[in-house]
């Protein structure tokens, strides 16, 4: 597999009035064509500001950056907002925690997807906009229509974030970053939507970097798991080997294990009757 | 009118602390330009049964009236339908006084303990707050009774003069806890108290009401949407959607038996983690 | 539709209190147009009794105040002493001079404003930023009376305007092309003024609520998304600050009458600011009163357009049940 995306020893800071504050220290990931990794660590971990990194969103003014991000061999700490722009929303894409306030409040919805087709490619709005209703069928809405010509507060809350999905898939980016993409979402949604990332995922090729601090969404969806705390990575490796065999405490105590080697302990009688119901 | 010599044996007999029977709750809103009035019913005809002693969870989505349910136990909201019996007696019978002493006895704790507290207070200040509200005791006493509840919940020394800001999300959540616990109540309510906290101080809060539940002889009742949490502390678990209580269950009883389908779509869509890892490792094995 | 009914209402309602109101206020001033006239030994006391009961002056207050409510309902609005002719026309002449004023320089004033407002607030904090606010801050700071004046000595000093007035004196004979271009340079100096007195307000409105707007985390989704930062400027924040920024319109528009009095005396432009003027001096009290209640209805409509604006603009004000 095609290695995307090369980070190498990103470190972070922000710049307040008094002092500095190391957000990111020394982080590094590999993620392959097709490969989704998973970000795991809770708020203050640093995750959120990766991501922004990652997009070219960090304020130069109050930010120091080092380290290296290659994208396709593209160095992109060292490009200037201009060709940053012409990446975001369409190599590398991102849906974040809260749609309800990342999507435009006095835009429709279909037209903030065309919106995004529009920046990047050279196509009229007509052709946009049907883009974009189009899009509104492949996240699995079934009203697209009605959709399309509604705006946000009008929609459900799995609905938002499944526009905001259309919009980050819009331009067939090779690299889409999920920030806690369900936090917001009540358990029934947040059940479909992994189950839609799941899709997409097989269908498209495209590689993820899902950034969770729920263990449950990580097991739905990475292949390879990076956990993080306080702005350093303390264990990295495939899904299977750190959940069989978490070596440090913290990931231990994200993966709800006991101690390193033991076997989950489980309630058999539950999990066999949840067993037996799962959809075939 | 009941007479209150009946009350007391009832009370002595009923396991049940609290009893909400068929309670409605709407609010009554006008549109914004037209002033047309239409209705919310946040909470309808729900029954919820908190068990003395026990820790009750109630599983709920947002949206689904919970917030609003436990308002009305706490008397801090009237229901527009439906009673309330406290240790087997009908709220609505109570007179002012008694139910002053009610209020007491439940207390809720926010799941924004930043905002629920007051900023300009220190933290001795804040815990002394219901005791100087209901007047119990002298200035110096209720300061003293402040001070042990903060060390009790691991705030001591410094910490009384500081002010909520400086303090990281699960202290807040302690320092809640404290004033919670200054008038002695029999229920204490967590309203998604602990969704918003890290994993350690998770932990280490669930540690601390552990013990005092033993200590006090308290109830606990958990608004949650955290299933695992539940399941891991709940003794028995109700179930709300859509502003009715649609299933309530031992705990044990509720992930082996779901008899509501909503229950059942929950449960299916929350599998727990080692659940879902036996499912990928099976469809992984060559 | 029963919303806008029911605002009418209100408005009408108001419009009648303020008339009660300014009635009552006028007539309780001491003095009235004819105790000048009394003072003049050349008229006879008779001549002013008869020119009393004549205009109705010894009328009791209701018979007066009535008179006057059924006059207004045909469209009239009393007599005028001083002119000697009736209200209506004479204030429908003055008023579209100031309106033709306080229009173009109100429109003009949110012309120069919004560019100015959205750049300083994109740009925060930077140079140019720095400089407008400066700039704002200086003109807030100067009162509309000295700048007027500053208007009028630049007229005087380099000759290039005139002083005042509207028209030139051989109006009349002009041409077509050259009445139009008489009245713009009679009216280049005072709508200056005024668009410069309303500069401030309005750039600082515009830059606040633009800023508040550009706070929002879907300014930053949308520039994560790689949108040209000028679109989300215009297409996702400006709409977003549009909110105050209507309100404040509505104001606009309902204060255009009364925004220009102090110009209009001090340029001598002939509008309702000098007719109102010298008729408060000299007790002329239906034209007080007539100006009052159309400075009134401006007001009222000004608020109601505001609100039904805002209706109309913002989704989420158009609450729907589900």
């Amino acid at each position: 597999m095609e290695t995307l995306l090369q980070v190498r020893d990103l470190s972070i800071r922000f710049r307040t009035a008094h002092a500095f504050t190391e957000a990111v220290r020394k982080f590094s990931v590999d993620i392959a064509a097709g490969e989704t990794v998973g970000l795991m660590g809770e708020s203050g971990s640093g995750k959120s500001s990766v991501a922004l990194a990652l997009l070219g969103m960090l304020d130069k003014k109050s930010t120091d950056v080092s380290g290296s991000i290659l994208y396709r061999s593209r160095e992109l700490l060292a490009l200037k907002e201009r060709e940053s722009q012409k990446i975001r929303g369409a190599a590398i894409s991102i849906i974040f925690q809260e749609p309800a306030i990342s999507l435009c409040p006095v835009m429709r919805a279909g037209q903030q997807i065309a919106e995004v087709i529009h920046a990047h490619k050279r196509w009229n709005w007509q052709r946009c906009r049907t883009e974009a209703e189009a899009l509104l069928a492949q996240v699995g809405l079934k009203e697209t229509s009605r959709i399309f010509a509604a705006y946000p507060h009008q929609l459900s809350g799995g609905q938002r974030q499944r526009v905001a999905l259309a919009q980050a898939l819009a331009c067939s980016p090779e690299l889409l970053i999920a920030d806690e993409p369900t936090a917001s979402l009540d358990a029934l949604s947040q059940a479909g939507f992994i189950a839609l990332l799941r899709e997409l995922k097989a269908q498209r090729q495209v590689s993820i970097l899902l950034i969770s601090h729920t263990p449950e969404i990580q097991a739905s969806l990475a292949d390879r798991l990076v956990v993080m705390k306080s702005g350093e990575v303390v264990e990295s490796g495939s899904f299977e080997d750190i959940y069989a065999n978490p070596k440090h405490p913290y990931t231990r105590r994200l993966l709800k294990r006991a101690s390193a080697s033991a076997p989950p302990s489980e309630d058999k009688s539950a999990a066999k009757a949840l067993l037996q119901e799962q959809p075939s | 009118m009941t007479n209150g010599h009946a009350n007391a044996e009832r009370r002595s007999e009923s396991a049940s602390l609290v009893e909400v029977r068929g309670l409605s709750k709407e609010y009554v809103q006008q549109k914004p330009l037209t002033r047309e009035k239409f209705v919310i019913r946040a909470v309808e005809n729900a029954n919820l049964t908190i068990r003395r002693g026990a820790i009750t969870g109630l599983l709920g989505e947002s949206g689904s009236g919970k917030s609003t349910l436990v308002r009305c136990i706490a008397l801090i909201e009237k229901q527009t339908k439906g009673e309330i019996w406290f240790e087997g007696v009908n709220a609505a019978d109570f007179q002012a006084a008694e139910l002053s002493r009610l209020r007491r006895g439940v207390q809720i704790i926010f799941q924004d303990a930043a905002s629920a507290l007051n900023p300009r207070l220190t933290a001795a200040a804040i815990v002394m707050e219901p005791l100087e509200i209901q007047r119990k005791g002298t200035k110096s006493q209720r300061r003293e009774r402040a001070l042990e509840l903060l060390e009790r919940v691991g705030l001591s020394a410094p910490w009384e003069h500081k002010k909520p800001l400086e303090f990281s999300g699960g202290q807040r959540q302690r320092l809640a806890l404290a004033r919670a616990l200054a008038l002695e109540p029999k229920l204490l309510i967590f309203d998604e108290a602990l969704s918003h906290l890290d994993l350690a101080s998770q932990e280490s809060m669930l540690e601390l009401l552990a013990r005092f539940k033993d200590e006090r002889q308290l109830t606990y009742l958990h608004v949650s949407h955290d299933l695992e949490m539940l399941r891991n502390i709940a003794d028995e678990i109700a179930v709300m959607c859509e502003g009715t209580i649609v299933e309530q269950k031992p705990t044990t009883e509720i992930f082996a038996h779901p008899e509501h389908s909503y229950t059942q779509d929950l449960l299916r869509a929350m599998p727990p983690l080692e659940t879902i890892c036996q499912e990928r490792f099976a469809h992984e094995s060559p | 539709m029963r919303y806008v009914a029911r605002r009418l209402a209100h408005a009408i309602l108001l419009l009648i209190t303020i008339s009660l109101f300014t009635f009552v206020l006028l007539q309780w001033t001491p003095g009235n147009f004819f105790d000048a006239m009394r003072l003049d030994p050349r008229v006879s006391a008779q001549t002013v009794e008869g020119l009393r009961s004549q205009f109705g002056v010894n009328q009791s207050f209701i018979a007066r105040y009535a008179r006057w409510g059924r006059s207004l309902m045909h469209g009239g609005m009393g007599y005028s002493f001083s002119y000697d002719t009736p209200v209506a026309p004479l204030l429908w002449s003055r008023a579209k001079n100031t309106l033709l004023l306080a229009g173009i320089a109100t429109l003009l004033a949110w012309i120069i404003a919004i560019p100015i407002g959205i750049w300083t607030a994109a740009r925060k904090d930077g140079p140019s930023d720095k400089f407008f606010g400066a700039g704002i801050s200086t003109l807030l700071a100067i009162p509309d009376l000295v700048l007027f004046l500053i208007l009028l000595m630049v007229a005087v000093r380099t000759g290039w305007f005139p002083t005042g007035g509207m028209i030139s004196g051989g109006f009349g004979s002009f041409s077509g092309w050259e009445k139009i271009k008489d009245i713009a340079t009679h009216f280049a100096l005072p709508a200056a003024g005024l668009a410069i007195v309303m500069l401030p307000m309005l750039v600082r409105h515009i830059r606040s609520a633009m800023l508040e707007a550009l706070e929002a985390p879907f300014i930053r989704a949308a520039r994560a998304h790689g949108i040209p930062r000028m679109r989300v400027l215009l297409r996702y924040a400006l709409p977003a600050a549009s909110n105050p920024l209507i309100s404040l319109f509505g104001f606009s528009i309902a204060t255009i009458l009364s925004g220009s009095a102090i110009l209009e005396v001090v340029m001598s432009w002939p509008g309702l600011g000098p007719l109102m003027v010298q008729a408060i001096l000299s007790r002329d009290v239906y034209v007080v009163a007539g100006i009052v209640m159309l400075s009134s209805v401006f007001l009222v409509t000004g608020n109601l357009l505001a609100d039904v604006m805002l209706f109309v603009s913002d989704p989420r004000i158009r609450v729907e049940q589900r």
